[in-house]
Formats: C-alpha cells, sequence, structure tokens
C-alpha cells in the first residue's frame, strides 16, 4: 500500500522545557495520511515528551502542532487532551495506565465516550436512545476486543492481564477513541520475541485495515525498521536525523548518538 | 525488598505527620481558641488540638494505607463474605426468599417495634442515604471528601428556613434541598479541581466548619447557635397525624426513599456517566487521554454526591423538627465517611452495611457511646488492614455482548 501524500500532522519548530532542561528544541515533524512513522533516541532523548505535548497533556513553550484533517488546519497547541483525544488522536503509555480495577471491556468502553454522549438523565432515566447507545458502546467494544485477540478475557480485571496482554488492551481502549493517528509509546517494551512479532502484525493491521495512520516510539530496532517507512531521530531535543530505515541505519550521527550506545548496553 | 516497604511506610508516617501539622495548625483559630466575650478573656483549648492532630494522623495515615495497598494489586481477595454474597445473588432460590423476607421485617418494623426504635431506624436510614450519596464521590470517583455535613447542613436549612419565612411545604422543600446541595457541590467543586488526596480532604474539611461557622455567626440569616425550631413534619394529604403516627409515615417516606435512591445510583453505575467517574478514580491522566472531559466528569461526581446530602438534610429537619448549627460538625461528616470506608467503597449493598452497623450499634451499645469514636478508629485501621475493600467488596459486571460478524 502506498501512502498517499497528504500530511495529516505537521509539527514544526516544537520546543519544551522543563525549568532549565529543554526536553525538546525546535523539532519538526511531519506524518502523512496511513503512513507509519519511528520516532527513536536514546533514553531521556524527550521522545515520551514529544507525545505528551502533542497529545496536550503538556504545553509547548513555542512552535506549531497542526492537524489537517478533511482539507481542514488547525492549530491545537495547548488544547486539553480530551478535546485531542475528540479530534482523532489516541494515544498508549509506556508506562502502561489501564483502569486497573475495571474489566478488559469496560477499559475499551472508556474509549468510546468521548463518541457517545448519554447523559446523567439519560442514565438514570434509561430512554431509547440511551440504551440503544449503551448497547453499541459494549458491541463496539467487543468487537474491537476480538480484533486484538483479547475476546477471551473481556470480563476480567484489567489488572489481572499478563503484561503482553495489558499492553495489547492500551491499543485497543484507544482505537475504541476511533483515531486516524495512533500514538504508541514503546508498545512492545516487557515483549518476549514471539509477542513483539505479533504486535507488529497488528499495527500493520491496524494501519491497513482501518487507514489509520501510525507514530511509533519503540527501543526494538527491528521492530522499527521492519514496519516503519519514515524514522525521526532525536536526542537531546534536537532531531538528528530523519529518513527511510535504510538511510537510517547508514548514517553516522545516528550510529554515533543511538546505535553506537545501544550496541554497548 | 522489606527496607523497601519500611522505607515507604516511614515516609507515609512522615507525610501523615505534615498532614497532621497542617490540620493542627488550620484548624487553630476554630478549635483552639475560644473567645468568651462576657468576661472578655480567651479560653485555650489545647486539648482540640491533640485530638485533631491525632485524628487527622489516623485518618492520613489510613488513607495513605489504602492507596498503597491499591497499588500492590489487589491480589484477589475473594473472602468468605464475598463467595456468600456471590452465592446469594446467583441463585434465585436463594435470594428471592431472602428479599421476601428483608421487604416483610421492613414494612413490620414500625408496628413490631417502640416508636424510639423506629426513631433510631429512621435516623439509620437517613444515614443510608448519606453514605450512598458520600460513596459516589469517596467511593465510585475516588475524592476524599470530609465536609459532606456541609450540604447535609445546608439541605435542612433549606426546608427550615422555606418553610420558616414562605410556609413551603415538605415535599417541595425535598427536591428544592437536593438541588441546592447540588449546586453548592458544584461551587465548591471549582476551586478544589486540581486537588486530590489530603489536600482535597483538608480543603472540604475548612470548607465544612465554614459553613457551620456561618450558621452559627449569620443570626439575621440562620438564627445563630439556637436555630430553628417547629419544623413540621412531613403532611400527609390534610390528615392530622399524631406523634407515633408520624413518625412511621416518616419512617416509609425514609424506607421509600432510600430505594429510590439505590434505584438511581445503580442505574447511574451502569452507565457511560458511572463508567467515567470509576476511570476517574483509577487514573486520571488516562481518562483525560481517552477523551473524557476531567473537569466535567469531577463536577458531576461532586453534584451526584451532594444531591443526596441535601435530601438527607431535609429529610432530618422534618425528623427533628428542630435544626441547629450543632447538629453538623466535623463529627457528622467522619461518621459518614466511615460508613463509606467500612461498608466497602463504591458497593450500595456495603455502605447500608456499615450504616446499620456504626449508626445502630451506638444506640444499642449505650454504654460505648463515649467510647466510639476510638472504637470507630480500631475498628477502621483494623479493616484498613484486614480487609481493605471494605465488608462488602465491589464487584465489577460482566457485560453481554452481540457476537457481530465483521
Ligand atoms: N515532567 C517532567 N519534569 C521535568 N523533567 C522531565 C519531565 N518529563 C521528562 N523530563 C525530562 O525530559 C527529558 C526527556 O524525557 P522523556 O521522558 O521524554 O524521554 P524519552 O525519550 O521518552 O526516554 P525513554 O526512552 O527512557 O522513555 C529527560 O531528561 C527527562 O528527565
Ligand atoms: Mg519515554
Amino acid at each position: 500500500m502506498k501512502p498517499s501524500k497528504e500530511k495529516i500532522l505537521e509539527v514544526k519548530k516544537l520546543t519544551m522545557d522543563f525549568g532549565g532542561l529543554r526536553a525538546i528544541d525546535s523539532f519538526d515533524l511531519d506524518i502523512c495520511d496511513k503512513e507509519i512513522v519511528a520516532l527513536i533516541g536514546p533514553n531521556g532523548a524527550g521522545k515520551t515528551t514529544f507525545f505528551n505535548c502533542i497529545t496536550g497533556i503538556y504545553k509547548p513553550a513555542s512552535g506549531d502542532i497542526v492537524i489537517n484533517k478533511n482539507g481542514k488546519k488547525e492549530r491545537i497547541n495547548g488544547v486539553r487532551p480530551n478535546l485531542i483525544t475528540e479530534k482523532g488522536f489516541a494515544r498508549t503509555f509506556q508506562n502502561i495506565r489501564l483502569f486497573g480495577n475495571m474489566t478488559v471491556l469496560e477499559n475499551v468502553m472508556i474509549g468510546r465516550h468521548c463518541r457517545s454522549k448519554s447523559s446523567v438523565a439519560g442514565a438514570i432515566l434509561r430512554n431509547k436512545a440511551s440504551i440503544q447507545e449503551e448497547k453499541d458502546i459494549v458491541n463496539f467494544s467487543y468487537n474491537i476486543l476480538k480484533k486484538i485477540g483479547l475476546q477471551n478475557s473481556v470480563n476480567e480485571l484489567a489488572n489481572n492481564l499478563p503484561y503482553g496482554d495489558q499492553r495489547r488492551l492500551e491499543i485497543a481502549r484507544a482505537l475504541a477513541t476511533e483515531p486516524f493517528l495512533l500514538l504508541l509509546d514503546e508498545p512492545a517494551a516487557g515483549m518476549n520475541p514471539n509477542e513483539t512479532a505479533e504486535l507488529a502484525d497488528l499495527i500493520k493491521r491496524i494501519r491497513d485495515e482501518e487507514g489509520i495512520s501510525i507514530l511509533l516510539i519503540e527501543h526494538d530496532m527491528k521492530l522499527v525498521m521492519k514496519l516503519s517507512e519514515l524514522i525521526f531521530v532525536v536526542d537531546y531535543g534536537k532531531k538528528i536525523a530523519q529518513g527511510t530505515p535504510e538511510e537510517i541505519k547508514v548514517n553516522p550521527n545516528v550510529i554515533k548518538a543511538y546505535l553506537g550506545e545501544e550496541t554497548n548496553a | 525488598m522489606t527496607t523497601d516497604i519500611s522505607a515507604s511506610k516511614i515516609d507515609g508516617i512522615k507525610k501523615s505527620v505534615y498532614t497532621a501539622l497542617w490540620f493542627m495548625f488550620l484548624t487553630f483559630p476554630i478549635m483552639v481558641i475560644k473567645v468568651n466575650t462576657i468576661d472578655n478573656i480567651i479560653i485555650w483549648r489545647w486539648e482540640n488540638m491533640f485530638f485533631i492532630g491525632a485524628g487527622s494522623f489516623i485518618l492520613s495515615f489510613i488513607w495513605r494505607y489504602m492507596i498503597s495497598k491499591n497499588e500492590m494489586k489487589s491480589e484477589d481477595s475473594t473472602g468468605i463474605l464475598q463467595t456468600f454474597s456471590e452465592k446469594i445473588t446467583s441463585e434465585k432460590k436463594i435470594y428471592i426468599p431472602i428479599i421476601i423476607a428483608a421487604a416483610v421485617f421492613v414494612i413490620a418494623f414500625p408496628f413490631i417495634f417502640s416508636m424510639y426504635n423506629t426513631n433510631i431506624m429512621i435516623t439509620a436510614l437517613i444515614y443510608v442515604m448519606l453514605g450512598l450519596g458520600l460513596n459516589i464521590v469517596v467511593g465510585i470517583s475516588g475524592h476524599l471528601f470530609l465536609g459532606y455535613a456541609a450540604f447535609y447542613a445546608a439541605g435542612a436549612y433549606t426546608y427550615a428556613l422555606l418553610n420558616h419565612h414562605f410556609d413551603i411545604s415538605f415535599w417541595f422543600a425535598l427536591p428544592i434541598g437536593a438541588a441546592i446541595g447540588a449546586v453548592i457541590g458544584i461551587l465548591l467543586g471549582f476551586p478544589v479541581l486540581r486537588l486530590k488526596g489530603d489536600y482535597l480532604a483538608i480543603v472540604t474539611l475548612g470548607f465544612g466548619e465554614i459553613v457551620r461557622l456561618i450558621l452559627e455567626n449569620w443570626n439575621d440569616f440562620s438564627f445563630g447557635p439556637s436555630g430553628i425550631a417547629n419544623i413540621p413534619r412531613p403532611p400527609l394529604f390534610n390528615l392530622k397525624l399524631s406523634l407515633s403516627e408520624a413518625i412511621v409515615y416518616l419512617y416509609f417516606i425514609m424506607v421509600v426513599l432510600c430505594i429510590f435512591t439505590v434505584f438511581i445510583i445503580r442505574r447511574l453505575e451502569d452507565s457511560r456517566i458511572g463508567r467515567a467517574l470509576v476511570a476517574l478514580r483509577e487514573d486520571e491522566t488516562a481518562c483525560q487521554a481517552m477523551g473524557i472531559d476531567k473537569t466535567k466528569i469531577k463536577l458531576t461526581a461532586f453534584a451526584l454526591g451532594t444531591t443526596w446530602a441535601g435530601m438527607g438534610g431535609v429529610l432530618f429537619a422534618a425528623k427533628t423538627t428542630f435544626v441547629n448549627p450543632s447538629s453538623f460538625t466535623i463529627w457528622e461528616s467522619i461518621m459518614v465517611l466511615c460508613i463509606v470506608v467500612l461498608g466497602g467503597m463504591g458497593s450500595i449493598v456495603g455502605v447500608i452495611i456499615g450504616a446499620m452497623i456504626l449508626i445502630l450499634l451506638p444506640e444499642y451499645l449505650r454504654a460505648f457511646s463515649e467510647y466510639r469514636m476510638i472504637i470507630f478508629g480500631i475498628v477502621l485501621v483494623l479493616m484498613m488492614i484486614f480487609r481493605p475493600g471494605g465488608i462488602v467488596t465491589s464487584v465489577r459486571k460482566n457485560y453481554k455482548f452481540e457476537l457481530e460478524s465483521k
């Protein structure tokens, strides 16, 4: 599948400071429609911070984050996270943040919150519309779980899932918000090679079948090289390289800053 | 591993000490200094400071303990009670007779027992309602809330004042009291949106005391410490009810309203809004990232919780026929909190059991009532250690779904 060349996210000169620390320094990044893009870099490079900026959890110091949906451009700096999710970004977290004491299905149902609208009155009166909506939420969520392959643990508490399943549940929950861009923060962390291979399949399927673009942070180079069409490399908040996997593999800056360290470790 | 745990324990104790010091500092003007305006002397009640310190230390410690316990991933504590209650709710043959027996008992209660007992039961039922309401805020959506008595007072004074000035009857005052509870809940919600845990507890505690002090001192508005008397009991059409009939009538009103409360809260829990409240308790950041408006859902939680306090207040005023500020002290708030924590955070049945235990036991064990706060304290600490989920732990619903071929 050839990605069409329409940009859905343009980040220009994004800068983020924590006190004196410049965590992201004038960073540019574009994502095109139905593209899998990876963001890599050594520990503490600023990858998660970048995610937090574009999903509204942090307000960047300067720069532009512009989303482009159906030919309409919109700057989303400092917009609240829930509104950004509503606009069509969904993310997972590096340190898993599931709703641990809710069931697997309920976790995904929470993802449907912003796509449904029954209110307190609807909850109490249980009118036709809210009953129907509730049914739709349940079925929609269950079908996502089936796609992700978690249909056998729908009624289990999220806390009780094995680690790999928790990571996949985070993806399921994010998909429930019907995003057009999915941001994955180290989805393969803590997975064994088998699970990682399955995950790679899953990510590809999400892009191919649902047409969702993907921005991926990952330390597993094999996964990154296999999946991504475009790779951005960040070190100390600065972009040090950008290109296809083949280009990145041989880029001297990257080898020095990142891959070199990786092989030492 | 063990050093890790003990280090976090010491850390917890330290934080609780800070909290206690904060409380002592904040409540100093209210609790310690008392100006005797007649003799123009200041009475320093240092012993109060000690109680505040000790009390807030214990509470804060319990709260931290609960949180750490939660974080240590609940290892599925299916106690005897759990399996027992599961059995009851799963088998029709067992639970239908139990429900019928309970219904018969509830209906027959005022005719079997004396007026005194019925009165106590009304109080217990008011606390059931309060507990169920606070449960929305504390148990379901996870906000430690200590000023609940303020909303209770708001409801009671709503009825008392409306009746005093405008002759508004109980049945009109009831929804108005509930609405006022909700509105004040939202108003308090705005400034505390960013607060959590101990900090929220401190602010809400302060709010509760402020409301009580306003009622005590703003004589023109609330008639000060002497309160408002001669509040009518709920009228039954135009019938003249004797005292005992009026009490029986109020008892049944209370029963119906409690069932109503349970009905509403059950529906809320099992809805889009209810799930969002639980998610808010579990993880605020993830909640927002999933598209939930944190502000809106938090204020909803507050309003849904305080509505019942407002309503409970109206009922309290109608029961005692007299309100004054001393009925709405911090102990009232703590009592309701204890009901929620003891019964089981987030569990409706748990809260009902908790209210019955905490209200009825001290009434019938008069000898102990002197020590009841101490006993509560001990019981709560023991609960935290051995059954942190409360007497009845809440169970998540299993949804039914249709398989779609897609
Ligand atoms: N909330 C914060 N306050 C202060 N500094 C922060 C904060 N979050 C991140 N940082 C700092 O910003 C820098 C970038 O952190 P970030 O978490 O974005 O790195 P990362 O690339 O995701 O690393 P990793 O691969 O380990 O996840 C680090 O130096 C980190 O210490
Ligand atoms: Mg990171």
